[in-house]
């Protein structure tokens, strides 16, 4: 094994992804795929109110509709307060949600569940449960949640872990490094600034669903579209009152997710449907369902407060978040505080810094985790206020972003001092390539060009231009907590299989991870047999999140194949009857170095299962990452304004990362390029909107729009050249932290194109134009 | 009532309630390629081609499909010679979590075999109704470019 990417053989390689065939030939591999026609259907009763106590429930009516099976409410399951949340365990999440409940906390609340025999007796049946609601007054707005007067979310009194209840408070969190008001005060510019990030939707284009039956020994398995099989095994287990040795989690392959599968949600309905009639039952979600009963972005006002001096060095940041966490506290403090976390150290030149955190509830649909947590929102106000700094003191952004900003071998004690939901782990920056991606993303943006060419002064009379930068951070896995673990077995035909129970959610992670395989293997990546991932046949792993699965997976795959080296030697130096030292691994092959003797893996394997030396190499590896590097970034874009509509258009957008190696750059470059759009969307006009009684009103993707292949320009995606010592083959992740950057790229472009300065996102075009209008 | 189509070149008989969907009967009956993404001709995931032409199965009438010929993604390629779409997809890592292919590989099939050759602005703007949401949608605009640059070599 090398640990030189000269010499890389297998990793760093644009390898065929290991599923694409079967997908681009239309196999059936999603859960849906998996659904019998004649399992039952369940379907969920919605609430109509956002806040409403059940009082009555007459079932009468819709049992008895021709087909209805049964009908479950509040009334026919124990309360097991909970926490849907896909996090390790103990999650740092209230214990706030029961399967079924006599409360309701938005409009689409679970008020019931219907089994039937197919889909019309079931959406009869929905239609006609009659429930009567005694109806309470909700909190929408999360800005007066803790106010005295606000409705209480959560009143009830079985719930464990919420910070404070009677003001409407998840969770709270502060920290402070020097005396910050001190610092404010002494420092000769000071800046104070808020910006608003909305309750954008992960849009995953599978919505979600799951399918249960009892297997032939009675146990309960699950197939379905889901992050987190572990976790999922785990919280079923305790809210069905079910050992987990009598459940079982499938994960086929997954029409993404970016974080809204990281719940327990459809699987907690279908099991216990499943459970109460014995028979195999299917639950799908329609695209309304995903937008309002699984996860949302966290929308947040985050207030940023910079002291710095005339030359524009950052003496003091303090940030301050308001969080809207929605009916439930599903990743409330972990999303909170992942937004200072992994946006604070990036400028740690500081002498002071503080974080300070609430998280609210609403009687708005739940939040969740969603590709990037909580560090878009920080970013969006702090890079903002970096930015708005450098107009103050009129000087380039990039240059004071880029003075302030972390280097290779530093460090900030924020790593110590803030994990998720926890406290961290103290780190340098090992790999920290940041300065090159700066240099690399302006030379190809031409930025200091782009940057006098363009203005307000500039503008024709139809358009103007702008151009804004941001840089950005991220981690690798959540350190001390997030563990993985592979199994590699070897065949007779020198194939192994590589089981993970790492969850390729369609990012690729099963083809990097062979890659990881075959590069400590020496073999192709053809000979790798990935299987992912099966809680009853492939090994634990805590599952896609927190940007985990390159780098904690990886390094478990790395360690199950240095493992499986090392077996392969011994059994190979019993084969050859000489001393392990004596034997290579070479090229597929185990060599005898005494007299040259070679056997292919597929001779030496056979051997193992037939010969005198009968054993089956097989091995697993687990990792914990003692750290959780960082990935960072610099973006750079350029926008256009139609000053006769407001509209804003980007027209290119180039973003250069670290991610240390790229195991495989076109899947790498896809991640970068997929999270650009993604942020795009929410710059431009993604949101989910809500009706003065909390109905929501573009739940659909015909209202709510995600960017087509039409009205985004051009983007590129670069990586700079960069090894992490930690990492396999020295890789850090790659998947969360493109999604940071672009929606304050483009406030700071809209900012240079016109001297207006915009706080809230999506910046719709009336709001630019009515802005414009003033201006002139 | 029966309907009588052709799927994939082969012929069917099928019993259909009136107001089933297409969709919903192409994936009882196994071509489970044909995806709802949300099941409200928005998306684009159920695009198969209904005489050539491209439609949103989840927006067309079982019943109303009597006599026609139906392909969907099934009837493309073997496992020994991918169709030229699917190898350029392919060659180009044009997809990640393969959700939105099938839809999105049926209408190219229809914009290849328009008598027109498309421009780069033009492929995007005729596949703008089939959403991805993981790539950045370079990728897919550069295989169906190169698709139509071999079209235009092949005349």
């Amino acid at each position: 094994m090398t640990n030189d990417p000269t010499r890389f053989r297998i990793v760093g390689q644009n390898k065929e992804k290991v599923d694409a065939r079967g997908l681009l030939r239309g196999k059936p591999v999603f859960t849906e795929d998996y659904f019998p026609k004649d399992a039952l259907v369940v379907k969920i009763v919605h609430s109509p109110y956002a806040h409403a106590r059940i009082a009555r429930i007459d079932k009468s009516a819709a049992l008895g509709i021709p087909g209805v099976v049964d009908i479950l409410t509040h009334e026919d399951v124990p309360r097991i307060p909970y926490t849907r949340a896909g996090q390790g365990y103990p999650e740092p999440s209230p214990y706030d949600t029961v399967l079924l409940d006599n409360k309701m906390r938005f409009v689409g609340d679970t008020a019931a569940l219907v089994i039937a025999e197919n889909e019309r007796a079931a959406r009869m049946a929905v239609k006609s449960l009659k429930i009567d609601y005694e109806v309470l007054e909700p909190v929408l707005d999360f800005e007066k949640s803790m106010s005295s007067t606000a409705p209480l979310v959560h009143d009830e009194k079985d719930s464990k872990g919420i910070y404070e209840p009677s003001r409407n408070i998840a969770a709270h969190y502060e920290m402070a490094i020097g005396d910050v008001q001190e610092l404010l005060a002494r420092s000769p510019v000071q800046i104070e600034t808020s910006y608003y990030y909305p309750k954008s939707q992960q849009v995953a284009l599978e919505n979600h669903c799951t399918y249960a039956y009892m297997d032939p020994m009675e146990r309960l398995t699950i197939i379905s579209s889901t992050q987190v099989p572990f976790h999922a095994r785990r919280i079923l287990s305790k809210i069905l009152q079910t050992p987990p040795g009598k459940i079982r989690v499938i994960k086929p392959r997954i029409g993404s997710g970016f974080g809204s599968k990281q719940g327990i949600i459809t699987e907690g309905y279908a099991a216990l449907a499943c459970l109460k009639t014995g028979k195999p039952v299917r639950l799908s979600f329609n695209r309304e369902e995903t937008f309002i009963n699984t996860y949302t972005r966290h929308d947040m006002r985050v207030t940023v407060r910079i002291g710095a001096e005339l030359d524009g060095r950052v003496n003091v940041i303090d940030m301050y978040a308001l969080s809207n966490t929605g009916a439930y506290g599903d990743h409330a403090l972990t999303v909170a505080m992942v937004c200072g976390s992994k946006t604070l150290p990036l400028y740690n030149k500081v002498q002071g810094v503080r974080f300070v955190t609430d998280i609210v509830y609403t009687n708005l649909p739940n939040a969740g985790a969603y590709r990037g947590y909580g560090a878009p929102q920080g970013l969006l106000a702090l890079d903002g206020a970096l930015d708005e700094l450098a107009a103050r003191l009129n000087r380039d952004p990039l240059e004071i972003k880029a003075i302030n900003s972390i280097r290779q071998g530093e460090t900030s004690p924020i790593f110590q001092i803030m994990g998720e939901g926890r406290e961290g782990v103290p780190q340098i920056a090992r790999s920290c390539k940041l300065g090159e991606c700066i240099d690399i993303g302006k030379n190809t943006f031409d930025w200091e060009k782009k940057r006098k060419a363009y203005g307000w002064d500039r503008r024709t009379s139809e358009t103007v231009r702008g151009v804004g930068c941001a840089l950005a951070m991220q981690g690798s896995g959540i350190a001390k907590v997030d563990m993985a673990s592979a199994t590699l077995k070897m065949n007779d035909d020198g194939t192994f299989n590589l089981l993970v129970g790492a969850t390729d959610l369609g990012t690729g992670s099963d083809t990097i991870l062979s890659q990881i395989a075959a590069e400590a293997l020496q073999i192709p990546v053809e000979k790798i047999i990935v299987f992912s991932s099966d809680t009853d046949v492939t090994p634990f792993d805590v599952g896609a999140y927190a940007s985990s699965t390159t780098y904690v997976s990886g390094n478990a795959v790395l360690d199950a194949a240095k493992k499986v080296k090392a077996s392969i030697l011994r059994a190979a130096a019993g084969i050859f009857e000489t001393d392990v030292e004596k034997i290579e691994v070479i090229d597929g092959c185990v060599k005898n170095l005494t007299d040259g003797k070679t056997l292919t893996f597929a001779e030496f394997c056979t051997l193992c299962f037939y010969g005198a030396n009968h054993q089956q190499i097989c091995e697993t590896g687990s990792y914990v990452g003692e750290e959780s590097p960082i990935p960072f970034m610099a973006t750079f874009m350029e926008i256009e304004i139609d000053l006769k509509t407001g509209k804003v258009t980007p027209i290119e957008t180039v973003s250069v990362v670290d991610c240390g190696t790229a195991l495989n750059p076109a899947l790498a470059k896809g991640q970068v390029e997929g999270a650009t759009l993604q942020a795009l969307g929410t710059a431009l006009f993604e949101e989910l909107r809500f009706s003065e009684t909390g109905k929501p009103i573009n739940a659909s993707l015909f209202r709510y729009k995600i960017l087509d292949r039409c009205s985004f320009g051009k983007i590129t995606a670069l990586f700079a050249e960069s090894y992490e010592p930690t990492g396999p083959f020295g890789a850090k992740s790659v998947s969360e932290i493109g999604i940071d950057t672009p929606t304050v790229a483009l406030l700071n472009a809209v900012y240079h194109a016109t001297g207006l300065r915009f706080h809230r996102l999506p910046l719709g075009s009336e709001t630019v134009f009515n802005a414009l209008k003033t201006k002139q | 009532m029966e309907i009588r189509i052709i799927v994939n070149g082969a012929e069917k008989r099928w019993n259909v309630e009136p107001g089933e969907l297409l969709i919903d009967v192409l994936r009882d009956n196994g071509y489970k390629s044909v995806k709802k993404g949300c099941g409200s001709a928005d998306c684009g995931t159920c695009t198969v081609l209904l005489d050539g032409r491209a439609v949103l199965s989840c927006s067309v009438f079982a019943a109303s499909v009597d006599g026609k010929s139906i392909e969907t993604l099934e009837g493309l390629g073997s496992e020994q010679q991918l169709h030229p779409i699917q190898q350029a997809f392919l060659d180009a890592s044009a997809f990640q979590c393969g959700f939105c292919a099938p839809g999105l590989i049926m209408a190219t099939k229809e914009l290849l075999e328009k008598e027109t050759v498309l421009t780069e602005d033009q492929i995007k703007r005729e596949l703008s109704g089939n959403l991805c949401r993981c790539t950045g949608y370079e990728n897919q605009v550069k295989a169906i470019g190169g698709l139509m640059e071999k079209k235009r070599e092949g005349k």
